[in-house]
């Protein structure tokens, strides 16, 4: 890449040159305030909160897409730039919902911490007032559009990442806001409810259905039995709520903390992931054995089950049928463990803590209820976990190491590996592997699914077989890997789709880092690294030598794809329409 | 529905008409709005199902057009009366009394802005400045401009629209 020579606060720099002027000051440690931008993501200049001086340029210029050249000299502060940008943000906030105290991102909110940096004591303008209706339909995510300041990042995350386009801006000037088309509610349009937009949202006008209350009160009721189970990605990314560096293992501190807040036994949801590796990995034998639809596609995220069925209705019977891993295990929980236990299902309360706002949609599809119950009662975020644990007066940081309950309890890294984009697909090969081959394999690590890469592709030898297989994540990518199979330009036996960019661990429950983290760390990144640390910690790593696993098959389910396993563990889909009629 | 075709199986001449407007603009640059334009004026608005058709045809995600489309004021959601009355609000016309005809108008024909009257005779919009500024305020009914306007010279107007009724037009 050329460099080229700039000036910025009368620093000499030198910076490639399709840096921006953002770009280069951050790089020289120079701080310029921004609020709508956020790194390869949403890079308009729409805020003007990153105003600069540029020479010979007669107004200010946005620092975010202003791209620097040879002799630039930029001025970063300056009186006129400190009271420009503190209009604008007053004129931001003079319309905007400040209920910062009751809001969902106090304290995580990318507007007061500006108002704060910018030393906002008053806000001189007092805007109109239009009071918007929230939208709360969708089971996922909530849209209050009196908290949105239009920096446009969801429509962004939705439209360009996603390729769902869920909502853009609609109408203009004043009236302008950010919807689904017609005032329609996020619930009667094809959104997915991946719930990146809340990831991505600098406020809280986007955030998930709060089930929080609805646990409370199943742990205060004493006539049910309440066990909770959680998801690999959240042990990975709960410490960050509680101000633990990205990427810290909390393990034990989180069992020790639902422990504390009452719930009756702690599971892991990565036994699921195990079994569900079985039910998998026999599917896939089969129809590779049998002549069956190929590829065989995953099925553990909702968010991409749904997208699947609004956009890609042809792919349904690629899908694997295996339910959702923490859905197996909520059927599991009320039959198996139930019957065990001498419980009545009916007085059963399962929770799982996921780091996704699709479980919130998956829990209530009708279809999954095997034992004539919901399989799944309550889906807390991530974050909802960590709101409980405050509110409860758990001092999370200090907490002991505890280990998740017996039985049930036991997984294996495999099932760990769910988490991170490629951990399915590396799951399943390490069992098919050692299936087809009829040994234990040591070779256990694919390095080639893991990473960040937008769409992975591996041949993969075993035994006689070179298995094809491609990963994606992020629905941007899904959809680019479907066009591709579709158009007969690629062909695979298996192929690993998840909603989420960076698989599970950036899922849209998932703690919120705010833009200035997320344009330094790839937050994807440092999670996944302690997904697969943990992963090399198990004694046990691959899913079909998990000993529960193995007793659960024997005691109860009989063998992989048995008429029982597809009774609990297995479901269907079905085309979904994606708008309502409208003359 | 297949191309072409509407529910009871016969041919479907709008949707045709639409399918060559799209293919006439498909392959430019900026394609869409000229789109709209020309499937506004076949159809007198743009339904949800025009907007669907031209999201598939040009892989622009439909909420993107809607954006587009209620972002300008000249586009429509809403069926049209068969006398489409358009009252400029660009800056001569309000500053020499729009609004008062806008308000009149209103009450004349008992419906508000972006509305149609229940008999589909007349629908009221507002638009931006139709460069007439020397006749302010001016409004447009069917393409037709009506200058140096009063409230009092509404009445009149409608009238005449009244008694011509849904016969004589194009």
């Amino acid at each position: 890449m050329k460099m080229v020579n700039i000036k910025i606060d009368g620093k000499e720099l030198q910076v490639p040159e399709n840096y921006t002027i953002l770009e280069a000051a951050r790089q020289a440690n120079i701080s310029i305030p921004t609020l709508c931008y956020l790194k390869g993501i949403n890079e308009i200049g729409a805020c003007r909160m990153c105003i600069v001086e540029v020479k010979g340029s007669r107004s200010f210029q946005a620092a975010c897409v202003y791209p620097v050249s040879e002799g630039l000299e930029v001025r970063t502060q300056s009186p006129a730039i400190r009271e420009a940008r503190k209009v604008t943000l007053e004129l931001i906030l003079s319309n905007h919902d400040r209920s910062c105290l009751t809001c969902v991102r106090s304290r995580t909110c990318e507007l007061q911490k500006l108002a704060e940096e910018l030393n906002i004591k008053d806000i001189r303008f007092n805007g109109e007032m239009q009071r918007k209706p929230m939208d709360d339909f969708s089971p996922s995510i909530v849209r209050d559009p009196n908290k949105c300041i239009l920096c446009r990042r969801c429509v962004s995350m939705c439209k360009n990442i996603q390729k769902v386009a869920a909502i853009d801006t609609v109408e203009r000037g004043f009236d302008t806001i950010v919807s689904p088309i017609y005032n329609l509610s996020l619930n009667e349009v094809p959104c997915v409810t991946c719930g990146q937009c809340i990831n991505v949202c600098p406020v809280g006008a986007l955030r998930e259905k709060d089930s929080t209350e609805i646990v409370w009160d199943a742990l205060a009721n004493k006539d049910l039995h309440l066990v909770v189970q959680t998801a690999p990605a959240v042990r990975v990314a709960l410490g960050e709520e509680f101000g633990m560096p990205i990427g810290t293992r909390v393990t034990g501190k989180m069992v020790a903390a639902l422990k504390q807040l009452g719930f009756a036994k702690v599971f892991d949801t990565d036994t699921a992931a195990d079994l569900t590796i079985l039910e998998e990995g026999t599917e896939l034998i089969n129809r590779i054995k049998e002549g069956g639809k190929l590829p065989l596609i995953t099925s553990c995220s909702p968010g991409w089950i749904k997208f699947c069925e609004h956009f890609y209705p042809e792919f349904l019977d690629n899908l694997s049928t295996c339910k959702s891993p923490h859905e197996m295990f909520g059927a599991l929980l009320k039959s198996y463990y139930a019957e065990k236990m001498g419980i009545d299902p009916a007085k059963m309360f399962v929770v799982s803590v996921m780091p996704c706002t699709a479980k919130k949609f998956e829990r209530q599809r009708p279809e999954l209820a095997s034992t004539g119950y919901p399989d799944v009662d309550a889906v807390l975020t991530t974050r909802e976990l960590a709101r409980m644990i405050r509110e409860a007066g758990i001092d999370f940081k200090s907490l002991p190491d505890e280990t998740f309950d017996d039985p049930m309890g036991e997984a294996t890294g495999a099932g760990v590996i769910f988490g991170a984009t490629g951990g399915v697909m590396e799951a399943a090969l390490r069992t098919v592997a050692d299936i087809l081959t009829g040994k234990s394999n040591e070779d256990i690590e694919y390095t080639e699914v893991r990473g960040i890469e937008g769409i992975k592709e591996a041949k993969i030898k075993i035994g006689d077989l070179e298995l094809k297989a491609a990963v994606a994540h992020g629905l941007g990518n899904a959809r680019k890997l479907l066009d591709r199979i579709k158009s007969g330009k690629a062909d695979y036996h298996f192929v690993e789709i998840m909603a989420c960019p960076g698989g599970c661990v950036n899922g849209g429950g998932q703690p919120i880092q705010i833009s200035e983290v997320r344009s330094v760390v790839d937050i994807s990144k440092e999670r996944a690294k302690a997904i697969y640390e943990e992963d090399r910690d198990m004694p046990i790593r691959k899913s079909h030598e998990n000993p529960q696993v193995q007793k659960l098959y024997k005691e109860y389910l009989g063998e992989p794809g048995s008429h029982k396993a597809h009774e609990l563990l297995h479901t269907h889909y079905a085309p979904r329409e994606s708008y309502p009629d409208i003359p | 529905m297949d191309k072409g075709t509407c529910c009871c199986g016969c041919i479907d001449e709008k949707e045709q008409m639409l399918e060559s407007i799209m293919q006439k603009h498909k392959n430019r640059k900026g394609a869409l709005i000229p789109i709209l334009h020309e499937a506004q004026e076949l159809y007198g608005y743009l339904p949800l199902k025009v907007q669907r058709k031209i999201s598939e045809s040009l892989d622009i995600p439909l909420s993107e057009i809607y954006g587009v489309i209620t972002f300008y004021a000249q586009f429509s959601l809403k069926p049209k009366g068969v006398y489409n009355i358009q009252v400029c609000m660009g800056t001569a016309c309000y500053v020499r009394g729009a609004s008062l005809v806008l308000e009149k108008l209103q009450e004349r024909l008992g419906i508000h802005i972006g509305e149609c009257t229940e008999d589909g005779l007349f629908s009221l919009e507002v638009c931006r400045c139709v460069g007439a500024c020397g006749l302010a305020p001016v409004m447009m009914i069917n393409g037709e401009v009506y200058g140096t306007l009063n409230p009092e010279k509404i009445e009149k107007i409608i009238e005449k629209y009244e008694k011509q009724g849904k016969v004589q037009v194009k």
